[in-house]
């Protein structure tokens, strides 16, 4: 009983969690209804601040979703009404969707009924077509990560701004410019189909696995902002991966993105410093995120349709799979590089795969395997073969490598970790120079 | 539906060889004949080189007259297409084939209403 004493504290923790769970479904849902995505922010957000002052009395409705949905239509249809006899063109055009899509004139109670007929299938194929429109090829990378932690995460405008350290001013009008762009040019509020969703469906996983990787290269001093962005990410996989079963991709993203977070305890030292997987404390590993990813690897590769986020989860997986970094199947590992190179080629794969074939077959082997790469403005490349010059000895060129890495090192997290490496005895105290 | 301008930019200079252009010029026959056919064209036209353009400019209620064209760079509008789509994937199909026909880029405006 503990938890739910009735009073407002406990609501309003009621109320938060069923925003983070509903926000996005009710959007999608009253994006259809009004085919609208402005009217139907406005109005899922009229619900929640009407939740808000009913149910701290009333209690959580029995359907939390269906309230919420039920009500925000009937604010925007009070709303549009308004604007409609003010000869507002968009509220009529908004009046007109609704009264094809059978939410228009309907009596309060007949709408009640509508709303909890309306399946979850329906609220399921409603979410996705949000996704993919907001993750539409046509608008602008930054524009979809906005729009889909907005639309589908709920996220403020003021929240987003501050994960991608842009001025609040400047991500508003980002999210105006994209919810123009898709009333004006007519995204359409669509699942593509056919021949169009592979690389449809590719875009909405890079946006899901930008949004993780924000919050992945942002340590513990960047702000809990950032680090929340992968627990968001996490959640949109979770999501994509349960409403489209059968694309063995979407499961290895999830796979891939749970692997990754699994390992966050001991990413940094309590100071914020980086620690690399080798190095890390393995006991402080999450086991049951690694176990579900673990599991979703085996599921997905079952499948027989290995693609990227599948391979990069496996790798994941290997490496999750060693009790300690000696015991680290590098054969295995090195073998899905090779899938992944085949798959989807590229210098940083190429890179990661020479760090597994050093690990193989030595220094030597992974700096040939370097060389001619492409990569001199990735600060990686750099640090990688500044790793395996040290092995080799070659001090020197080793600390020029380590320079020229955190020259090119995007946070406070990286630069300090190869700080500690320039000041290896080996260098003679190089960092200073 | 939706009328949407498709605006192919051209690089300025010589006209192309004609054993390159007549190829294009081709399939660009055949494409439009395509929209025809799907009830999705409405109008298309190619346009003479951009030197050929005079631009006007409102200043201080008279009218300048110089010559075009109006913006400066290496490429400028080549030609455009009409076309009514229910949406914008549907315009962005269209438009996919004809940046293939005219192997050239093509910009997508949907028009107001």
């Amino acid at each position: 009983m503990g938890d739910r004493r009735g009073d407002e504290a406990a609501t309003e923790a009621d109320i938060a969690r069923v925003f983070r769970r509903e926000y996005g479904r009710a959007v999608a849902v009253l994006t259809r209804t009004f085919g609208n995505i402005d009217i139907a922010e406005d109005a899922v957000q009229d619900a929640f601040a009407a939740a808000v002052q009913h149910w701290p009395s009333a209690g959580v409705p029995p359907s939390p979703a269906g309230w919420i949905i039920t009500t925000a239509r009937h604010r925007a249809i009070d709303r549009l009404r308004r604007e409609a006899s003010r000869e507002d063109k968009h509220a009529q055009a908004a009046l007109l969707t609704a009264a094809r899509s059978g939410a228009g004139p309907a009596p309060a109670a007949e709408e009640q009924f509508l709303a909890e007929q309306s399946g979850v299938e329906d609220v399921d194929d409603d979410t996705l077509r949000l996704i993919f429109t907001c993750c539409h090829p046509a608008l602008a990378g930054s524009a979809q990560v906005a729009l889909t932690l907005r639309l589908l995460g709920g996220l403020t405008t003021a929240e987003i701004a501050r994960a991608f350290l842009v001025p609040e001013a400047t991500m508003a009008q980002r999210l105006v410019r994209a919810k123009a762009k898709i009333r004006d040019a007519k995204v359409p509020y669509r699942v593509p189909q056919g021949a169009d969703l592979p690389e449809r469906l590719q875009s909405v996983l890079a946006v899901v696995y930008l949004i993780f990787n924000e919050g992945y290269t942002a340590g513990p001093a960047d702000g809990p902002e950032r680090e929340e962005l992968c627990t968001e990410a996490i959640r949109l996989g979770r999501l994509l991966a349960s409403l489209m079963p059968d694309e063995p991709e979407a499961a290895g993203l999830l796979a891939l993105m749970l692997l990754i977070e699994s390992r966050r305890a001991a990413r940094f030292t309590p100071d914020g410093g980086l620690v690399l997987l080798a190095a890390q404390d393995r006991g402080l590993w999450h086991g049951a995120l690694a176990a579900e990813g673990r599991e979703l690897v085996r599921r997905c590769l079952r499948r027989n349709r290995p693609g990227p986020y599948q391979l990069q989860a496996a790798i994941n997986a290997v490496h999750s799979d060693a009790a300690t970094a000696g015991d680290t199947d590098w054969a295995q590992i090195l073998q899905l590089y090779d899938q992944l190179l085949a798959v989807a080629p590229g210098p940083v794969v190429a890179l990661n795969r020479a760090v597994a074939l050093a690990e193989l077959r030595g220094p030597v082997a992974g700096l040939a395997a370097v060389e001619g790469l492409g990569l001199d403005n990735y600060y990686l490349f750099h640090a990688v073969r500044a790793d395996f010059l040290v092995r080799l000895r070659r001090y020197p060129e080793a600390a020029e490598g380590y320079r020229r890495a955190l020259a090119l090192a995007d946070s406070a997290a990286e630069r300090r970790f190869l700080e500690g490496k320039l000041r290896s005895p080996v260098f003679g105290g190089a960092a200073d120079g | 539906m939706t009328q949407y301008l498709l605006s192919i930019y051209q690089p300025d200079g010589p006209a192309p060889d004609p054993e390159f252009l007549e190829p294009i010029m081709r399939d660009l026959a055949a494409l439009n004949h395509e929209m025809q056919a799907a009830g999705a064209w409405v109008f298309a036209a190619g346009l003479h080189p951009a030197e050929s353009a005079t631009v006007l400019r409102p200043n201080g209620g008279e009218i300048l007259v110089t010559d075009g064209p109006f913006t400066e760079g290496k490429e400028h509008l080549g030609g455009f297409t009409v076309i009514e789509a229910e949406d914008l994937d549907a315009a962005l199909g269209w438009a996919r084939k004809l940046a293939g026909a005219t192997t050239l880029p093509v910009e997508v405006r949907p028009f107001q209403h």
